[in-house]
């Protein structure tokens, strides 16, 4: 197992992560404010959940080929769950009095959105992030099949050669990235939720830089 | 003004509101208020379009509000709901400023009403200024949250039950400044409560609602005097005749009177009626009982060569018992234009006067404490 294997790996972590975020939010964002998509939207991102990651990682292959890009997008896909229902979840569980201030004082829907909703959600909608990226460390490990390296890499040939010394280390490190990732973003995401109920922490300065 | 005409809107089968025409002129406060389900807040959250009437018209100022843009509305009407609903990430100057920064104020503008609206309530502009709503108690926010609606100085400020969750001190507390804020800014507020109580302390004009519809619509003491059905009766409930009809006349007369006796000179009684400052003075007999009363006036027009004010004695002014109803004592004086009455004990001798003063002093103990 080498550096480059480990930083493969990370590399296919955050790039699907960077890609379910960018279509997950909105999508999240659309269930919210339209009633009528949300359904087919949250339906489709649950089954997508369910097809086995080997399986959906062969359709995606069928038309992006072999590569690091199958595997990005195949995680992204698998990540939109939390993402889409953290994002829709946290929306629809601020404050109503806060919400429907918002509206009286004559805020439009957008405004309201970014403004109030979005900063006031945003740690729940962290929370969705962070179980998606620590579900992703391990999916990643399947990308060697679809020849996108990582640490599946090393795993996959340590159990070919029967090297238990290898498969010990190369587990070793999956489950050291996973932990490491999902406690630093469990700190962060701590901190979100006290900004958030209103100390002078972190979270308050997302809608202060508007002011 | 706030004009409704012929409002009506329903859920489903459920009438909420049923024809409703009512007008709220400006500067004042007007307070709906009914069983809960009456439509009340259905009514309010009309004013500034968070509802749409199905059918019927709303005016302000005379202009039709459905055909005003549904947010700069809203931007140009004050709201305060019971929720309080301060934004838990913005502090307390970012709070007050919301609308004022919707309508694109600059930030000197802004930083000036912050100053001007907690100066207003007396809150500390450096104490205050930067804190986060969670770090103050309920009546705290409240305040804000009616600062906020005040910002931009609308001219229409809209209250949904805005006490309601309050601690009754604290409520007590913030009735009284916004009596006081609405009587210095002379807003038009329209005020949702079910509490009859807040109402008949703020009220300019109660509007009292049913099932969609105004039972009655009128100033607090009006409400009190003839309320209109037996459900409005029991809302006003402690706070209605009822219980000012146990008390009476002797809970409110003044015992501090100027007599004289039937059998003095003229000049004497004269003499202490100019000392007393009174243009009229009370007539009793050597066992102190009431005989009727002189004015200034009787003794110029008929007082030449009398030498007693005995003749001059006028019995037309109205007498009442001690222990009378005070409400009827009240009643007569309203409607005689007479300005007192005389209070006798069980034997006739006087015990006292009401005059509208202390008619007035009664009525606003009994309403305010």
């Amino acid at each position: 197992m080498s550096l480059k294997l480990l930083w493969e790996h990370l590399y296919i972590v955050i790039c699907s992560e960077a890609l379910a975020i960018a279509v997950g939010l909105p999508l999240g964002i659309i269930c919210y404010l339209y009633p009528k998509p949300k359904k087919a939207i949250m339906q489709v991102v649950d089954i997508l959940q369910t097809i086995p990651t080997l399986a959906l990682l062969g359709i995606i292959m069928v038309f992006a080929g072999a590569g690091k890009i199958t595997v990005i997008i195949g995680i992204a896909l698998y990540s939109l769950l939390p993402i889409v229902r953290n994002t829709n979840l946290g929306l629809v569980q601020v404050n109503p009095g806060v919400k429907e201030a918002a509206r009286g004082m004559g805020m439009s829907k957008m405004y309201r959105l970014f403004n109030v909703e979005l900063p006031l959600a945003f740690p729940i909608v962290f929370t969705g992030i962070r179980i998606a990226t620590v579900n992703a460390v391990g999916s990643a490990v399947f990308a060697t099949f679809v020849g996108g390296g990582g640490i599946g890499f090393s795993i996959y040939n340590a159990i070919k050669a029967q090297n238990m010394g290898q498969l010990m280390k190369s587990t070793a490190a999956l489950v050291i990235i996973a932990v490491a990732l999902d406690f630093g973003m469990g700190l962060i995401e701590g901190s979100l939720h006290r900004g958030a109920e209103g100390k002078k922490k972190k979270g308050a300065h997302l809608s202060k830089k508007k002011a | 003004m706030i004009k409704f005409d012929n409002v009506s809107k329903r859920y489903g089968k459920k009438q909420i509101l049923n024809k409703l025409s009512f007008e709220i002129p400006d500067g004042k406060f007007a307070v709906l208020i009914g069983p809960s389900g009456c439509g009340k807040t259905t009514t309010l959250k009309m004013i500034n379009r968070l509802i749409e009437p199905d059918e019927g018209k709303i005016y302000i100022d005379g202009k039709d509000i459905e055909s005003e843009d549904k947010v700069q509305l809203r931007r140009s009407i004050g709201y305060v709901i019971q929720q309080i609903g301060l934004f838990p990430n913005m502090t307390v100057a970012e709070n007050i400023c919301v609308v004022p920064k919707l309508l694109k104020y600059d930030k000197e503008r802004c930083d000036q009403i912050v100053h001007d609206m907690l100066n207003m309530v007396g809150m500390p502009y450096d104490e205050y200024a930067g804190k986060y709503p969670n770090e103050m108690s309920g009546g705290q926010q409240q305040r804000i949250g009616v600062l906020r609606a005040l910002a931009a100085s609308p001219p229409i400020v809209l209250m949904d039950e805005p006490f309601g969750a309050l601690d009754p001190l604290t409520r007590e507390v913030l009735q009284d400044e916004m009596k006081k804020l609405q009587k210095k800014l002379n807003k038009t507020i329209v005020f949702v409560t079910h509490d009859m109580g807040e109402a008949l302390k703020l009220a300019d004009t109660i509007i009292f609602m049913e099932k969609g519809q105004i039972v009655q619509m009128a100033p607090p003491e009006e409400m009190l005097k003839n309320p209109s059905s037996s459900l409005v009766r029991s809302f006003l409930g402690k706070h209605s005749d009822g219980e000012m009809s146990s008390i009476s006349v002797e809970d409110f007369m003044r015992t501090n009177i100027i007599t004289v006796d039937q059998d003095r000179g003229i000049l004497e009684c004269t003499e202490r009626m100019a000392r007393s400052g009174v243009d009229t003075v009370v007539v009793v007999d050597e066992e102190d009982k009431y005989v009727g009363t002189v004015s200034i006036r009787d003794i110029k027009l008929r007082g030449m060569g009398e030498n007693t004010i005995k003749p001059l004695i006028s019995r037309n002014v109205q007498t009442v018992q001690r222990d009378g109803n005070a409400q009827e004592c009240f009643d007569y004086l309203l409607n005689s234009g007479d300005n007192y009455v005389i209070v006798l004990n069980e034997d006739d001798t006087l015990a006292g006067i009401v005059t509208k003063n202390s008619m007035a002093k009664a009525l606003s103990e009994a309403l305010w404490g």
